[in-house]
């Protein structure tokens, strides 16, 4: 074993010979729904995802996302809806004829194959010459940086070797459109967040399509060029990754995605308030009534005992005493109970200003900028 | 350096190294004796009987050493074809319950796993009667009268009645119905084990369901295939009941021929003979299949188009 995951932190291989760039397809889905009882797995799911784009669906699990993959797969048939990619209607072709690739959740590699056999079985059904099959299969494999693993056998792999596997099979046809349900989710946590990056980077050398299912929000965060956050069978919310933490249009979505901490606040002729103080917010408050306060806890920059203010004018002042704090490695994660007696969560760096007189019973101080606080509707 | 606290006792760097590994040998040997009354009933019930036999069939009806019951097996041409009769009413046997159990099988897999257990069951019943009371009751439906020739007959199918039974179609019928589950069990369970998305991969890569039977889950469920028919055709090379009922007599497979040697003959030293060559060519078989089956696992689908 010489290989595996040593040189995996270099990345793509930069020598290996590039795949003709392939071509990749938009795809449109329009009011697919998909019932499972009384219960709708997709209920009228309408998505756009763009040529040569990475879009992942997260949500937790029952969300409907992998019902949704898997209609784009071939292998759910939705009970009604289109479905196109590019201008071809595939709502009812079998998976055979859709041309897709697929990065299955536990590889399914064919246990009764070695690996060039596995990453060659398309080009096998499609009868492609010998010779070609094989430049192809070791030109993929080098592509995930397993070239010369062709002969060994499935079970001698290590995880993130099968991973690999399953990902150059998926792609050693050129498919269009390439499809993965929660690939990195069998692997530990280093491995997956080093092949995210890597991921990422394949996506980009081969530019096709790619639908990515995982429920894992920070993996989401990392790769995707769009996310859509899938709940009870609908998309709740389609944004970039920066768009979807900062402006979270739901409770769900805030909670789902990165930490949060929602307070209720009342909105009376434009001026929001967290009890009686008044709030300087660049969200627009819209109408009268009840609504809640989301604030991020790496947003909230600790003030300095006795300093008034100091950065912007526009920052609001929170103030409090600190209940816990917790020290975890890269920060502190202070609970902190306001004045107006709302629980608060605060991420702040350990070297930072006063971080050092944080004691539970402690007053503290907090900043939370005009643009940091979220206004969402009351569930 | 050793713990300090452990050195406490005993000078010796490897304190209570002796007392473990007396526990360790008195737990092996405690395990041992759990063997024991097994071991007591087969070699009083059967390995001593079969080397007794084995004893009976190299001597002559005088008493003296002799090879005459095996070359005897070899020139008579009855007793060439009783196991000539033996291998072909297996075989065809093993391919009927190969052709009816793997469709059977399959269908069983695909489904929920509770009704699976249930539909299970009614493959296992006819295991739970009496193996005599299912060959009559098939002589009770397939004879010149019997149920199905009278319904044929009655609904205008047939106008004569079909000899079904007294023949090798009857005893096939009976081996059939008596090995399925034995063809089934096995298949089933090695088809339960196969990931369906292996499946789902293989349509995914471009292949037609036909394609992805023939290169995945055929080679995938070899095993529960391959144990099957072996278990089947090795039960089937020692049939007696069902041939000597549905068989009329003119199904004279290894079994019956024993039979006859020693009621008929009291010939213990023939019969002996029979029972020994069968046993030899059945492990023989065993040892055959393995190695053939081994390997055909191994080559796998590569070989496909």
């Amino acid at each position: 074993m010489h290989l595996p995951e040593a040189t995996v932190a270099s990345g793509v291989q930069p020598n290996a010979p590039p795949m003709t760039t392939t071509a990749s397809l938009p795809i449109t889905i329009r009011q697919v729904t998909k019932r499972y009882g009384s219960m709708h797995a997709l209920d009228h799911v309408d998505l756009d995802i763009r040529s040569g784009e990475f879009m992942t669906l997260l949500g937790p699990s029952g969300s409907g996302k992998t019902t949704l993959l898997s209609v784009l797969g071939g292998f759910t048939r939705p009970d009604a809806g289109s479905l196109r990619f590019g201008d071809r209607e595939v709502v009812t072709t079998p998976p055979h004829e859709r041309g897709v690739g697929m990065v299955f959740q536990n590889y399914a590699l064919f246990p009764h194959m070695n690996v060039a056999d596995n990453v060659g079985f398309a080009l096998r059904l499609r009868q492609v010459a010998r010779a070609e099959q094989s430049r192809r299969v070791e030109r993929a494999l080098e592509m995930v940086q397993l070239g010369g693993y062709g002969m060994r056998r499935v079970d001698q792999l290590s995880g993130g070797q099968r991973q690999r596997v399953a990902l150059a099979r998926a792609i050693v046809f050129e498919p269009r459109i390439l499809l993965m349900d929660e690939p990195l989710s069998a692997l530990d946590k280093q491995l997956r967040e080093h092949m995210q990056i890597e991921l990422r980077q394949l996506h980009e050398q081969l530019g096709m399509t790619t639908v990515y299912v995982t429920h894992d929000q920070r993996e989401a965060l990392t790769m995707s060029d769009r996310i859509a956050v899938i709940h009870q069978g609908r998309i709740v919310q389609l944004d970039t990754p920066r768009a979807l933490y900062d402006r979270p249009v739901s409770r769900f979505v805030a909670e789902f995605i990165g930490e949060s901490t929602l307070m209720p606040v009342t909105v009376e002729r434009g001026v929001v308030r967290l009890g009686s103080q008044p709030l300087t917010l660049e969200a627009p408050a819209g109408a009268d009534g009840a609504r809640h306060l989301m604030v991020r806890p790496e947003r909230l920059r600790l003030l300095p005992a006795g300093e008034s203010g100091g950065g912007d004018p526009t920052d609001n002042r929170l103030s409090g005493h600190v209940r816990t704090v917790v020290f975890q490695g890269d920060s502190l994660l202070l609970q902190v109970t306001l004045a107006q007696g709302h629980g608060l969560s605060v991420r702040t760096g350990i070297r930072e200003a006063g971080a050092a007189a944080l004691q539970p019973g402690a007053p503290i101080s907090l900043a939370l900028a005009a643009r940091d606080g979220v206004l969402l509707a009351p569930d | 350096m050793p713990h300090p606290a452990s050195t406490a006792p005993h000078l010796s760097a490897q304190p209570h190294a002796v007392a473990l590994r007396r526990a360790g040998q008195r737990e092996q040997i405690g395990l041992l004796l759990l063997i024991v009354p097994a071991f007591v009933l087969i070699a009083g019930t059967m390995l001593v009987p079969v080397a007794w036999l084995f004893h009976l069939s190299f001597l002559s009806d005088e008493g003296r050493w002799s090879l005459e019951h095996y070359l005897r097996m070899w020139t008579q041409p009855s007793y060439l074809r009783t196991f000539r009769t033996t291998f072909e009413v297996s075989a065809l046997t093993t391919g009927l319950c190969i052709l009816l159990g793997y469709p059977l099988a399959y269908w069983l897999s695909e489904l929920p796993r509770r009704t699976a257990n249930l539909c299970m069951l009614a493959v296992l019943l006819p295991l739970w009667t009496s193996i005599l009371v299912r060959t009559y009751a098939w002589l009770v439906l397939l004879q010149r009268k019997g149920l199905i020739n009278n319904w044929g007959i009655g609904a205008g199918w047939w106008d004569e009645p079909i000899a079904l039974v007294h023949n090798l179609t009857g005893t096939l019928i009976g081996m059939v119905h008596v090995m399925l589950p034995f063809m089934v069990l096995p298949l089933y369970s090695a088809m339960r084990a196969i990931d369906r998305d292996l499946l789902k991969a293989a349509a995914n890569l471009g292949a037609t369901p036909a394609r992805s039977f023939w290169l995945v889950f055929l080679p995938l469920s070899m095993p529960g295939l391959a144990t099957g028919a072996l278990i089947v055709f090795i039960m089937s090379l020692g049939f007696y009941v069902t041939p000597a009922v549905l068989g009329g007599g003119k199904v004279i497979m290894v079994a019956n021929q024993i039979a006859t040697d020693i009621e008929l003959f009291f010939n213990w030293g023939a019969a002996s003979a029979l029972g020994a060559v069968l046993l030899a060519t059945t492990l023989l078989c065993i040892e055959l299949a393995r190695r053939l089956l081994g390997a055909a696992f191994v080559a796998d689908a590569r070989e496909a188009p």
